[in-house]
């Protein structure tokens, strides 16, 4: 066990640090597209939000090993610096950079498997966050089984025509491109009939109805696909490699959905809030019942947190067995998280339930609001059931379900 | 940057969960559940300290390893994955910090050397100190213990006592000294042994350094939640991976019941509850030795965290089990009843958890 990241990267932490410092309450002239996206903060410099990912990507805290040609920074791949990066944000009060599933998802699918062609046209634009993305996945009838997915995509001449329907599409509204799977072997076997297609989102014969989710936000949309041409090559990988394709990318969510030192610092946050709100004029910090759970939940994310800290090292040491462990991450990092969030809604209670411009609001409706965004994320990106049933069968090897014909 | 076990400690948990297999069979284990053959436990023990482990902790100059406190969770948790029934945490782990903690020189030497060189065994009885049941408690005046003290650890084979008030003083007392009486307590766990002491005028020597701050008897009582956590651990997996077998190979409706969601969904729950306990076990022992400042919250949390996920996992991996779980013939209850008994040891989960909340305000 050493837990020193080594006397090389003190200079580094320090440079983070600094950096930091220098655009401490940074805010934005453009609104954020997403809720979960930092929002700025006061009192610093005002920027546009894609001057401050190039400034990011300048100084090689943002895109670090994505190589100069396509827009990153070309730094080496360092998880050590990654981790120190996020940290040092986290602790500050400068805005992180932007995310999205254009940057979480499909920059590392192309970085892989795209062409050079395509790496030279999408990335540069996606990490600057000038070309939003969006991801065309789930359909109506293609949820938890998503390889049963039907909207079509037929090659005629030299392009593909794509009919049908995709839902759950978040941000769809204000992205650019999206990233879709689609039915091109119609003959295949399910999963062998699928191709990664690559959709301008301003091709005619795309329509988008904004779908409003339990928290009031459009945080969806439902996207209908009529005879929507786009050019033969749009596509990554080969025709009805699909699947493994996107396969890829759902690894790169399932890490990224619950971070766990994200966790702690809502943690923090709550404790914070338990010492300042009262309840019969007695901080609800001194309540033995809110207290006895505010520990349980602690607990919970510290085990979290050195879980990932067994993750990352084991990046660092390779031969290290972590298969399940990492399994496991989607799972419990949303339950916990939800789990977090409601409880502050009980320690407020009836204070709990206020929501959007109400007076007597707490920290700006967070607690509610990622209360209810959460449960979203417990569904979305494989439901906790399908985690389960991973976890069981590739992570145990235990039997799978009897095949349905047909099915 | 490395977060995880040493070669050196994987392979002193695998040879004491080798060790334990070969030696410790469940056929062995219920002999010595039923009292039966009395030797075979002895025959166990001594084996057990063939493998170094009474020493481990004991600095160099005393005559011991001088290993870290990873170390010994390693070797609780080899003990919990085999139900293994021998003496450990209290005799080799939680005496050892508090005199090293407490002692003063001679005291050390005396002490330290004696348990590194197994002269004697020491059975550990701190319960006053973490909370008091059925009115008991030990005074201390001139040199005499008077009072009460239960649960203590190892009793039964203990030369001597090492036990505390409800001020965190620790006296140590020679087993054979005038004025005591051994009461045994039965618990549900029959691996491990816990009895009453009764005092009367009964002479003991006071830790000198435990007699100015309780510091020194919260430093192993730490080190003693953590062990209880590895152990728990370990008797977790060991339940998940009897059941996960057991669910593909027992066939109902035609097919392995490991098919079926609701018996996998049970499976992968106490999978992804049980993995982070790794990390948090082997955190928490990292800071004991390590890092003082986030050592108690890391044991407060590391013993309440996984007492909470090792009894969900013992019901569970129960219920993989149908009817056959319940049964004796089994012997499934053997790591069940180990879990439950390390739950309330050294401080239940919520006792532990305020314990927790009070080192961080």
């Amino acid at each position: 066990m050493d837990l020193e990241y080594g006397p090389e990267y003190q200079e580094f932490t320090k440079k983070v640090q600094s950096f930091c410092k220098q655009y401490e309450g940074l805010s934005f002239k453009d609104r954020a597209n997403t809720p979960l996206v930092s929002s700025g903060g006061s009192g610093g410099p005002e920027m546009h939000r894609s001057e401050w990912q190039k400034i990011l990507i300048e100084n090689g805290y943002f895109a670090r090993s994505v190589p100069k040609e396509y827009g990153g920074y070309g730094g080496e791949a360092d998880i050590i610096k990654s981790r120190i990066i996020a940290a040092e944000f986290s602790k500050s009060k400068t805005p992180t950079p932007m995310g999205g599933q254009g940057i979480d998802m499909l920059v590392p699918t192309l970085l892989e498997m795209g062409t050079e062609e395509q790496k030279q046209a999408y990335i540069k634009p996606t990490l600057h966050g000038e070309m939003i993305w969006c991801q065309g996945y789930s359909e109506p009838n293609a949820g938890s089984d998503l390889a049963s997915l039907q909207t079509k995509g037929e090659l005629v001449g030299d392009e593909w025509v794509i009919n049908g329907q995709k839902i759950w599409t978040s941000t769809a509204q204000y992205s650019q491109m999206c990233f879709c799977l689609v039915r091109t072997e119609p003959d295949a076997p399910k999963h062998a009939g699928i191709s990664y297609l690559l959709i301008p989102m301003d091709t005619p014969g795309i329509e988008i109805r904004p779908l409003v989710d339990m928290t009031l936000k459009p945080g969806f949309n439902e996207v209908f696909f009529t005879d929507v041409k786009i050019p033969e090559g749009n596509i990554i990988g080969k025709r009805g490699e699909g699947w493994a394709v996107a396969n890829a990318t759902l690894g790169h969510e399932r890490g990224s959905l619950a971070p766990p030192d994200a966790t702690m610092n809502r943690v923090n946050m709550l404790i914070h809030l338990m010492k300042k709100e009262t309840l019969d004029g007695k901080p609800l910090i001194e309540h033995p019942i809110y207290r006895d759970r505010l520990m349980q939940i602690q607990g919970k994310v510290l085990a979290q947190q050195s879980h990932a800290l067994r993750l990352l090292s084991a990046k660092l040491n390779p031969g290290t067995d972590v298969k399940i462990g990492q399994m496991i991450q989607k799972l419990t990092g949303t339950e916990l998280r939800h789990e977090l969030e409601g409880l502050a809604i009980d320690v407020m209670g009836e204070i709990g339930t206020l929501y959007e411009d109400s007076p007597h609001l707490k920290n700006d409706g967070t607690w509610q609001f990622i209360y209810m965004y959460f449960l979203g994320l417990i569904i979305g990106g494989g439901t906790s059931q399908i985690q389960k049933n991973i976890i069981a069968e590739r992570g145990l090897g235990m039997p799978k379900e009897p095949k349905i014909q047909g099915a | 940057m490395y977060f995880g076990l040493s070669e050196e400690q994987s392979f002193f948990k695998d040879n004491v969960k080798k060790y334990l297999e070969d030696n410790a069979s469940l056929d062995q284990i219920r002999k010595i559940a039923s009292n039966d053959e009395t030797s075979i436990g002895k025959e166990i023990h001594q084996g057990f300290l063939n493998l170094g482990v009474n020493g481990l902790l004991i600095p160099e100059e005393f005559g011991g390893l001088g290993l870290d406190l990873l170390f010994a969770a390693v070797v609780s948790e080899s003990l919990g994955t085999c139900v293994g029934p021998v003496p450990y945490i209290a005799p080799y782990v939680m005496a050892p910090t508090a005199i090293m903690a407490a002692g003063n020189q001679a005291q050390k030497e005396n002490y330290l050397t004696k348990i590194a060189s197994n002269e004697i065994l020491v059975g550990v009885g701190f319960s006053e100190f973490i909370g008091s049941r059925n009115d008991a408690g030990l005074t201390f005046a001139d040199g005499v213990l008077e009072g009460r003290a239960m649960f203590v650890m190892d009793a039964q084979v203990a030369t001597h006592f090492l036990l505390a008030d409800n001020l965190g003083q620790m006296f140590m007392m020679d087993a054979q000294a005038s004025g005591l009486e051994i009461v045994s307590l039965t618990t549900i766990d029959k691996t491990r042994q816990y009895a009453e002491i009764i005092c009367k005028d009964a002479p003991a020597e006071l830790l000198e350094l435990s007699g100015l701050s309780s510091d020194p008897i919260s430093k192993s009582i730490d080190a003693g939640r953590i062990m209880l956590a590895a152990d728990t651990l370990g008797a977790s997996q060991a339940m998940i991976d009897q059941a996960v077998d057991y669910s593909k190979e027992r066939k109902q409706f035609g097919r392995a019941i490991g098919s079926f969601q609701a018996v996998k969904h049970m499976c992968a729950e106490m999978v992804a509850d049980l993995e982070p306990c790794y990390a948090l076990v082997w955190h928490a022992a990292h800071c004991h030795d390590s890092s003082p400042d986030e050592a108690k919250l890391m044991a407060c949390h590391a013993k309440a965290h996984v007492s909470e996920m090792g009894k969900g996992i013992a019901k569970k991996a129960t219920e993989v089990h149908g009817g056959m779980g319940f049964t004796d013939l089994l012997g499934l209850h053997y790591w069940f009843k180990r879990i439950g008994v390390n739950r309330q040891m050294l401080g239940s989960p919520e006792l532990v958890r305020e314990e927790a909340m009070q080192s961080q305000l």
